[in-house]
């Protein structure tokens, strides 16, 4: 599969990106931009303590996850919304292929969905001669460009305004121009005439909840209402993993979101929908469908520790935080989700196979950990990764598919080597003599280490040494 | 919630990580230094190696335990353990628990843990030192890890100790809490990634107009002082109990 060739190639993506002057600075100064946001946004609040809620509301959630997915489904099918469910994303792609052939569509309209991007449904769609759009600006940006999303929140935050306007210009003729309103009021333009074509309208979900049925859509750009309400059919497509147990679980939910994503107090538009367009109403769409994915989800969710992955309610903090992201920006990761997050939860959707280099591809600096508004261990999730790449915990299975990718022999011999050393003391005293007594011997070039640095050369005497004098001396 | 800290004892270990030991003794013996002029005693327990971080975070769990557990015995005293590095601190205090869960070590390894301080938080909030600047007047920055401050969330002491010094001029880096890009194995794994990081580190730390950096830990150290050097810039580094020795003792200047 193309996609998951692509997911191989991180080193030589990263390199391009660090090479890349536009890419480094659009991503710098987007990054800069909304750390500064999410910082303001939460000053008035006791940010810890809601991040409290938040972890424990989506823990909650997860702990009771197939019985809220029955409620959920139930609540739903009681509302009017006819429920599907799909282990993977092909059988998503084919329920909602079904359902667009059944109402004779030949266009969708389409909200913002990552999980649409995970599943790839618009090459799906596209393959039975179903044309669909994109409305959310930045994704609309991103098809006309014919690029995936390089960020999850933002997916054409690696283009500056000179790119989207040449971009525009190219593909829809709209007049050049450094004007942000105009650009997107010509983007409006072209959406109005697609929304009333449009046969159906596809959206994600933000929260799913259990005990009223509903779904919640949260945006800012109001074509997440346009795709919900005018077309005769609205497709809502969600992970299993978006379900909250009850209405009052979502105000703190949504506080964090949009805090941490975008540093906005709320956002312009938060969609409530539960059920299609009843007999003495005027609008809304005649038939609402829910499609519940799996895709890898229901592993995660044997494992304890791998569990906490599913808490995430995808607002881009980790990226925006992570010195990683900002440097190589979304696309290096070749995967749909990228960033932090999508170093832990990819390996889960495509194995470490295809994966292998994105758990050791960050510093372990933390700084995703410290924002993720649901408090989802980041870095310790990415050595539970890096341990089940090299399989390297004899007393501790590994679960993860293609676990074990990374285990080369010869790496397994310098640890095997090192831990020796390091666990016989005199040895490890004798070896250090050696090399202070060798020191001027000492290699000046070490591989990617001195590429870039120059190499630390021994000390004359090492602190064993110092203090070892100091106590015969003293005595 | 609130740190509690414990009055200062009569003795301590030290835990002196095994880059001070081969690259960086002298900021070794500072710390030591430090310690007992505040009136402790230091121990060292000379069977001490390394905490085991190495291959923890690059997923080899058998070899870090193996190492680690070779440290569970060193401090059989009810003593705090000092260690000279946010990041060592941060891996014996928060990952040891876990490297032994379900283990015949697991209560040792607990315990240890909760032994675990870090040098700077140590000096400042255990020992409340008061440090008497013997220097000339210089302008200094500093670069806290990211374990030191988000694992052993101790970012508060190195600037608080670095403010008691009368002559020093503490300037703060742009973007101060970003990583400096070393990470253990991901500065060879993913060395351009670092690479870039680590530039922009140096750039950062060299814009303050300071011409010396202090910092926690001697993996940041190696790197951002590293990077420097090839680069020719004339930023250079060192740990800050070397910088706090040096300042405050009256013949340190010339035993460098």
């Amino acid at each position: 599969m193309s996609s998951q060739e692509a997911v191989r190639h991180f080193h030589p993506r990263a390199r391009d990106a660090l090479n890349n002057p536009r890419i480094r600075q659009n991503f710098r100064r987007a990054m800069d931009g909304l750390m500064q946001k999410r910082a303001t946004a939460l000053q008035d609040h006791d940010t810890e303590a809601l991040r409290d809620l938040g972890a424990a509301i989506r823990q909650r959630a997860l702990s009771q996850l197939p019985d809220l997915l029955e409620q959920l489904e139930a609540n739903c099918t009681r509302n009017g919304i006819q429920v599907h469910w799909a282990q993977d994303g092909d059988q998503a792609c084919q329920i909602i292929t079904d359902i667009c052939q059944q109402q004779g569509a030949r266009s969708v309209i389409k909200g913002k969905s990552m999980v649409s991007e995970e599943m790839e449904l618009n090459h799906h769609l596209a393959e039975v001669g179903i044309t669909a759009l994109e409305s959310d600006l930045g994704e609309y940006i991103v098809q006309l460009a014919e690029e995936t999303p390089s960020h999850i929140i933002m997916p054409a935050i690696h283009k500056n305004t000179e790119e989207i306007s040449e971009l525009l210009h190219d593909k829809t003729g709209t007049q050049r121009s450094q004007d942000v309103d105009y650009l997107t009021a010509s983007a409006r333009a072209q959406m109005r005439q697609a929304f009333q074509r449009a046969d159906v309208g596809l959206s994600g979900a933000n929260f799913a909840i259990a005990e009223t049925g509903t779904l919640c859509l949260v945006e800012n750009e109001g074509n997440g209402r346009m795709s919900t309400t005018v077309p005769p059919c609205h497709i809502a497509v969600t992970g299993i993993e978006k379900v909250v147990q009850h209405l009052a679980d979502v105000p703190p939910l949504l506080s964090l979101l949009t805090r941490s994503a975008t540093g906005q107090h709320i956002t312009t538009y938060l969609n409530m929908i539960t059920g299609p367009r009843k007999a003495e109403e005027q609008d809304g769409p005649q038939a609402v469908h829910l499609v519940l994915v799996d895709n890898g989800r229901s592993d995660i969710y044997q494992d304890d520790q791998l569990l906490d992955t599913l808490r995430c309610i995808r607002c881009g903090a980790c990226m925006n935080h992570c010195p990683v992201y900002t440097r190589v920006g979304g696309h290096t990761y070749g995967t749909t989700y990228p960033g932090p997050i999508g170093k832990i939860l990819m390996p889960h959707l495509l194995g470490l196979e295809d994966t292998r280099d994105l758990p050791s591809a960050s510093s372990l600096c933390g700084a995703c950990g410290e924002v993720c508004p649901v408090r989802i261990p980041i870095p310790e999730l990415l050595v539970r990764l890096r341990r089940e790449a090299v399989d390297g915990d004899s007393s501790r299975p590994s679960v993860v598919r293609g676990h074990g990718v990374k285990r080369h022999w010869t790496e397994v011999g310098v640890w095997r080597a090192w831990a020796w050393l390091n666990s016989h003391p005199r040895c490890y005293r004798a070896a250090l003599r050696l090399v202070m007594a060798l020191r001027f011997l000492s290699p000046r070039r070490l591989g990617g280490w001195t590429r870039y640095r120059k190499a630390p050369r021994p000390a004359a005497r090492s602190l064993h040494q110092h203090l070892l004098q100091r106590n015969r001396s003293s005595s | 919630m609130a740190k509690l800290y414990p009055a200062k004892p009569e003795k301590v270990y030290f835990f002196g990580t095994c880059l001070i030991d081969m690259f960086y003794p002298d900021a070794g013996m500072a710390g030591i230094r430090l310690l007992e002029r505040e009136g402790i005693e230091v121990i060292y327990p000379q069977g001490q190696t390394c905490c085991g971080q190495p291959a923890y975070t690059s997923g080899y769990h058998d070899q870090s335990r193996q190492v680690a557990e070779a440290q569970l015995d060193l401090f059989p005293g009810d003593w705090p353990i000092v260690v000279p590095s946010g990041s060592c601190g941060g891996m014996m205090r928060e990952h040891y628990p876990q490297l032994f869960a379900g283990t015949a070590r697991a209560e040792q390894a607990q315990a240890v843990a909760e032994r675990i301080w870090e040098l700077t938080d140590f000096l400042l909030h255990v020992c409340q030192i008061r440090l008497q600047d013997l220097g000339e007047p210089m302008r200094v920055t500093l670069h806290t890890s990211c374990s030191a401050r988000r694992e052993m969330r101790v970012a508060d002491a190195g600037p608080a100790l670095l403010q008691q010094l009368d002559n020093v001029e503490l300037v703060e880096p742009e973007r101060a809490t970003e990583c400096c890009g070393f990470g253990g194995t991901f500065a060879v794994r993913h060395e351009q990634v670092s690479a870039a990081m680590v530039s922009d580190k140096v750039q950062a730390l060299s814009a303050t107009g300071a011409m010396a950096f202090a910092t926690t830990d001697c993996g940041c150290l190696m790197n951002i002082d590293g990077h420097a050097r090839k680069e020719q810039q004339p930023l250079s580094g060192e740990h800050i109990a070397s910088f706090l020795w040096r300042r405050t003792h009256p013949a340190a200047e010339d035993s460098r």
